[in-house]
């Protein structure tokens, strides 16, 4: 028997040495929240398991919104190595599932029941061929629009609730000299206006079809166009300097109101709330025009892999740790997302996550709760950067609607073979 | 009798022991270069997708890549890129040259100073060009704090003019040294001949154009290979620069491979556009190589 034991614990040994030195009671945990709050949040986590005696092995890979996390986690899949758990977007669970990499945790889903305390299209994106494979950590919401109060105020303006409304508001502060829209020229950033701009102008049934169905009908229709016009009319409202700009410098364009708005996720309340200003009362959030009632999202997720026998309790102690609602709440805080549990109580986070809570549990009602091209959960990676490019080349050149339509088409088609 | 054997074994040693210390590295070069080659090119006419996958598709990537805009974006740019960057690299380096060698004084420091870019790397390089033509912080934010409120210089913000400063970037980071290969080739020139054509009356423009310059054909054709070589590699001065922007107007084939490889899923692709380069860098090399070759046992 201790002999047994011995050689087990040498081939452990010898095994890690080779692969990662993490042991059978560690989780090795492939990330890309590296900035302060982030960071500190991932303590509750890390905490956690070390109360529960698991190590936590990091593996943080910063960059790129998570793109160097992408290559380095496939370099490490197919070297048939891969970490216990990975933070993956929903899409990407999605295609990992399908490339067979994960591990199951239905039995810990079933026993902790998160099925009912999750929204729907959460756990779509968490389960596989109803085997569940990844534990979700926050809820984000890409359709919002920040608003300069003091600004609105002085000119007296209300926040505008559709496309045409946004247009006049814009128009007005631009005759006065004020950059309307903050906004930064790199794709993603194109992107979430466009999804924000297709919801807003289309409703989520468009949205849906187009979007997440990439309908060729849908794509090419009337409808499209005039969402192309509107992309066309911000262009307009956008200031000389704003290709290349990274989201938090156009953030602090509104924050210091050389900027009136900006179309961006709910982490721009990292930045808010560090320049000293409360979210909800110096910045407002309101859904992006025409878009009330609806809720993009993208979540994160904790993806498990299909790890050896022995790392499974670990791999399963984490997972569990995740779906605690003391975590929950905790990261959400910092992370100014809110907690993916519904029956997590958040009524000490700020203004706009009430508010975002409010407009999720509406929204996942009545079915328009929707994954964000945007941000990983409408479209496969291929087909998301083919519309990602033509977004991107319609913005920045004098492209004509009707044309940006038919390359859209035709990117989609050639990106979904 | 002991003292011969040692000998033997000690000649023996000096003969094995470059290819000891050789094969190492041999071995290294076979799998990491050579292997992973045919690696890709077996990619390429696989169905890769997210990853290595090794279904059999033919000539399906090849044919998928020809027909995307992205493809010919990229490789638009990459001849306006290519080109300009080798005549310019060449041209200014040459002249630079020709002017170090009419033995100033100080050469020797301004050798330096000219070839200093090229100890930096290509992203130092490309960020600090970023922020310099950066209206909003750069070059113009500058002469308009000065005054001159009316200098205008965007290019970097400009879809049709955006690959021209890559251009710049890059002619500045290496045309110092393509002006020390120019300046090596002179110094090689034999300066009898020139002051027999200078006795014959040939004026300086003369003697650089009909005697000094067609000299320099082995120069010349070492910093073509050298810089054709970087401008199809060229990837990080791009990626630190522009990132491929404004909108796709700076996407080059090195950008794409990478997009279509790690960031689309598209593997297949990323790795049939990643043999189009191999192909047109061998273009470049395998004649120069044979023409080396050719001439060695001269």
């Amino acid at each position: 028997m201790a002999l047994v034991k011995t050689a087990r614990l040498l081939a452990t040994v010898a095994v890690c040495g080779l692969a990662t030195g993490a042991s059978a009671a560690d989780v090795e945990v492939l990330h890309w929240w590296t900035a302060g709050g982030e960071a500190a949040a991932l303590n509750v986590l890390k905490e956690d398991l070390a109360g529960q005696d698991v190590g936590w092995e990091d593996m943080p890979v910063a960059g790129g919104g998570g793109s160097a996390a992408t290559t380095t986690l496939k370099a490490r899949v197919a070297a048939g190595n891969p970490p216990t758990a990975a933070q993956l977007l929903g899409m990407s669970v999605r295609e990992w599932a399908q490339e067979g990499s994960l591990g199951d945790i239905s039995d810990l889903a079933t026993d902790g029941n998160w099925a009912d305390v999750l929204p729907q299209a959460v756990v779509d994106f968490a389960t596989y061929d109803d085997k569940w494979v990844a534990a979700p950590v926050n809820i984000h919401r890409p359709n919002w629009l920040w608003i300069n109060a003091a600004i609105f105020e002085e000119n007296g303006l209300t926040p505008p609730t559709s496309w045409d409304e946004f247009n006049e508001v814009a128009t007005a502060l631009q005759e006065k000299g004020i950059t309307p829209l903050a906004h930064g020229g790199q794709p993603w950033q194109d992107a979430t206006v466009f999804d924000d701009v297709v919801l807003g102008i289309g409703g989520p049934d468009f949205y849906r079809k187009a979007i997440i169905e990439a309908d060729m009908d849908a794509l090419g229709s009337d409808t499209m166009v005039q969402v192309f016009d509107q992309m066309r009319t911000l262009r307009g409202f956008v200031d000389d300097n704003f290709s290349g700009r990274d989201w938090n410098l156009a953030t602090a364009m509104v924050l210091n109101g050389e900027a009136a708005m900006q179309l961006m996720g709910d982490w721009a309340k990292g930045e808010i709330i560090r320049a000293d200003m409360t979210p909800g009362e110096d910045i407002l959030c309101v859904a992006a025009p025409g878009t009330e009632g609806s809720y993009l999202f993208n979540t994160d997720f904790f993806a498990f892999f299909d790890v050896d026998e022995d790392q499974k309790s670990a791999q399963e102690a984490m997972a569990s740790s995740v779906m605690s609602p003391e975590f929950q709440h905790a990261f959400n805080m910092v992370k100014g997302s809110i907690p993916p549990r519904t029956d997590v109580d958040i009524s000490d986070f700020d203004a706009c996550a009430l508010k975002a809570k409010d407009d999720l549990t509406e929204a996942n009602a009545n079915g328009s709760l929707l994954g964000s091209l945007a941000h990983g959960h409408g479209q496969t990676s291929s087909v998301q950067q083919a519309i990602f490019d033509v977004v991107t080349e319609h913005f920045n050149s004098d492209m004509s609607s009707r044309d940006a339509v038919e390359e859209l088409q035709l990117a989609v088609e050639s990106a979904s073979f | 009798m002991a003292a011969h054997h040692a000998l033997s074994t000690k000649a023996r040693l000096r003969v094995l022991l470059p290819r000891i210390v050789l094969s190492p590295s041999l071995a290294l070069v076979a799998i990491f270069v050579y292997g992973f080659i045919f690696f890709t090119t077996y990619l390429s006419f696989s169905d890769s997708k997210m990853l290595p996958s090794y279904g059999w598709v033919g000539f399906e990537n090849y044919k998928t890549l020809f027909s995307l805009r992205m493809w010919d974006i990229a490789v638009t740019n990459l001849a306006i890129f290519g080109i300009l960057y080798i005549v310019i690299c060449s041209v200014l380096g040459l002249f630079l040259a020709i002017l170090l060698d009419q033995h100033i004084r100080a050469e020797g420091f301004i050798r330096t100073v000219y070839l200093y870019p090229m100890a930096l790397s290509f992203i130092v390089t490309g960020v600090a060009w970023k922020w310099f033509l950066d209206p909003g912080i750069g070059l113009e934010a500058v002469m308009h704090d000065w005054g001159w409120t009316s200098f205008q210089f965007r290019w970097i913000k400009d879809r049709d003019m955006a690959i021209y400063t890559i251009v710049i970037a890059a002619v500045w980071q290496t045309s110092g040294f393509v002006m020390a290969t120019f300046l090596a080739g002179l110094r090689g020139i034999d300066g009898e001949m020139l002051k027999a054509a200078r006795v014959d009356g040939a004026g300086t423009f003369a003697v650089y154009r009909r005697i000094v310059i067609p000299q320099l054909r082995p120069a010349f054709l070492s910093a073509f290979v050298v810089l054709a070589h970087m401008a199809i590699k060229s990837y990080d001065l791009v990626v630190a620069l522009t990132n491929g922007g404004p909108g796709t107007a700076t996407a080059v084939p090195s950008t794409f491979m990478y997009s279509y490889t790690f960031t689309r899923n598209q593997m297949g692709i990323g790795a049939a556009s990643a043999e189009i380069m191999l192909l047109t860098i061998a273009a470049v090399i395998i004649p120069y190589l044979w023409s080396e070759l050719r001439e060695d046992p001269r």
